[in-house]
């Protein structure tokens, strides 16, 4: 195992390059790389034979932030890591403190999480579609695809006032009551959109050219995966079918019918599947969860000041990307000992070099959007 | 036992301030007890590594194992192979200033098979160094890099260990106890991002 998966980059500096290698440097002001990620790829020709990328240019120390706020003030902060799934983000925090605490949101909290997380997971995967389709040279999808988000963000505006970086949810349950016709909303947006993923589908799908610039790149075999530590979509495509809603259910997972996806060849094109079908799986939650919202209060029983006892919890979610870990150490007082947020992005990013190897530099946009992070979460 | 307890939190001022030390926290509500864990796991692991399995508890429902620093490498090599803990979630770091040692390295396992999580935990002083897994769990790579940025705490075998989210100049490693805004070199600040600190 100590090959190519944990080798470090050459030294630019000291290493002799062949006749036909040259070193080349990508981003981290490049449209593609989704953000700032810098990536500095050896080349023999046009193929890739190493790679390395840099992180932290987008770092601001939110564990280090953690320690210095009281439980409830933090809650904003993790909506800015993730911050195209931030209600994701917010849901596995509160929990965490939560499990923390010992106590439970209420049913009808849990419900109206479980709705907002999953809207949240259509709307992440609608950006990673429309922009990833756009890095390979499909124009039109990003179009739709916002204008499908778009009708995500307005739900969210509806109910807590904010697009992107919401706050939703608050440790203990909910701080808002579910407006009147959020069921009516969501039926409808979850209704529209099984024949707008179809229409995504037939733009894509069986294209040629997308075909010709998915299949067969990118590729991260099973084993692979596992010992990188992917999450997610990722992990999915590659055949390993585990998703923590199912496996270790939370929020109100438990109660609804949905299939987990998987592809088999660990391929671009198979995470492209992966995560259409999840989507149409997050629409298929929705439906089932508003048919029956219990009635009850939004907000477990808990004080203005949090103390929760000494000791530690660790929480995950099934984040858009992979799985969301939030490890919290209390010392007792109002303010959290430690916290570490384990972003999926970050581990997913590690991959990056075994699945460019060998592949042109053109195919490095491809994998670059095809892992899909986001560097808020992977510098944090 | 559980360090949490009897680990006065250092106040967020600077360090050197004649905060008057907070009075050794009451006990209260009577803090949870951690129960000793005491299953077939822990029972295999202790005829197998005996005194490097030091300590092992529950708490809110979730398995930890303190084990000896040294023999790190053996005990996940044993947890992946035979015990099936195939999957490294998180390899992350706790600081405890005022114990003898500070750092409580904290991986985070998971056994696919199982379906089932198990916490390690390794302490380690200030100087020491801590054996690495990444030829146990590849994965493990950037996450010992982040811990080393972040703490300060080298990993013994790491095959790249450099700073991940920081600049390679950085001074200090931000996530100590001990680190604090104010420390921070205002120099390096002013020569390599070109402003002035505004502290």
């Amino acid at each position: 195992m100590s090959d190519t998966r944990t080798a470090a980059f050459p030294n630019v500096e000291t290493t002799v390059l062949g006749a036909d290698e040259i070193i080349i440097n990508m981003g981290p002001q490049h449209p593609s790389t989704h953000g700032v990620l810098r990536v500095k790829l050896k080349l023999d020709g046009e193929k890739v034979v190493d790679s390395e990328c840099i992180i932290g240019y987008l770092h601001r120390g939110v564990e280090k932030i953690a320690e210095h706020r009281s439980y409830q003030q933090f809650a904003p902060y993790v909506d800015r890591m993730d911050y195209v799934a931030a209600v994701s983000n917010g849901l596995g925090y509160c929990e965490a403190v939560e499990k923390l605490m010992g106590v439970e949101a209420p049913p009808r909290a849990k419900v109206i999480r479980t709705i907002l997380t999953e809207l949240q997971r259509i709307a992440s995967h609608l950006l990673w579609l429309g922009t990833h389709a756009l890095d390979i040279g499909a124009l039109t999808p990003i179009f739709y695809c916002f204008r499908e988000r778009e009708e995500i963000l307005k739900i969210f505006e509806k109910y807590c006032g904010a697009r992107l970086t919401t706050h939703a949810f608050r440790i203990g349950g909910l701080q808002y009551e579910a407006y009147d016709e959020l069921e009516k909303d969501v039926e409808r947006f979850s209704k529209d959109l099984e024949h707008k993923i179809d229409e995504y589908e037939q733009l894509l799908t069986e294209n040629r050219i997308w075909v010709g610039r998915t299949k067969g790149i990118g590729v991260l075999t099973a084993e692979d995966a596992i010992a990188m530590g992917a999450t997610g979509p990722v992990l999915r495509a590659s055949g390993v079918k585990w998703d923590i809603r199912k496996a270790l259910p939370y929020a109100a997972y438990d109660q609804y019918e949905f299939e987990i996806p998987t592809g088999k060849n660990g391929d671009t094109y198979d995470r492209y599947l992966v995560r259409m079908e999840e989507m149409r799986q997050s629409r298929r939650i929705c439906l089932q969860a508003i048919q029956n919202i219990p009635a009850g209060p939004i907000m477990a029983r808990i004080g203005k000041v949090l103390k929760p006892p000494a000791g530690e919890v660790y929480h995950s979610i099934e984040a858009p990307k992979g799985e969301l870990g939030y490890y919290v150490v209390s010392d007792g007082s109002t303010q959290p000992y430690r916290v570490r947020i384990r972003p999926p992005s970050f581990v997913n990013l590690q991959a990056f070099d075994l699945m460019v190897r060998g592949h042109l530099v053109a195919d490095v946009v491809a994998i670059i959007g095809t892992i899909d992070i986001v560097l808020g979460e992977v510098d944090r | 036992m559980a360090p949490p307890a009897g680990e006065p939190r250092t106040p967020a001022a600077p360090a050197g301030a004649a905060a008057p030390p907070r009075p050794p926290a009451p006990p209260k509500e009577s803090p949870p007890k951690p129960e000793p864990l005491e299953n077939e796991l822990v029972k295999r692991l202790k005829a197998r590594f005996g005194d490097a399995i030091r300590e092992a508890w529950v708490d809110r429902k979730q398995a930890i194992l303190v084990v000896s620093t040294k023999r790190l490498r053996d005990i996940a090599r044993y947890l992946r192979d035979e015990e099936k803990f195939d999957f490294l979630t998180d390899v992350t770091a706790v600081d405890w200033p005022k114990r003898e040692q500070r750092f409580d390295v904290v991986l985070n396992l998971y056994s696919f098979r199982k379906n089932e999580r198990l916490r390690l935990k390794a302490h380690a002083a200030e100087a020491e160094s801590v054996p690495s897994v990444t030829d146990v769990w590849p994965t493990a790579n950037w996450l010992e890099r982040e811990v080393f940025d972040m703490f300060g705490i080298r990993f013994e075998g790491h095959p790249n260990l450099k700073r991940i989210l920081l600049p390679d100049e950085w001074q200090g490693h931000p996530l100590r106890k001990d680190y604090d805004i104010l420390t921070q070199d205002e120099a390096w600040v002013r020569e390599n991002l070109g402003i002035q600190s505004g502290q």
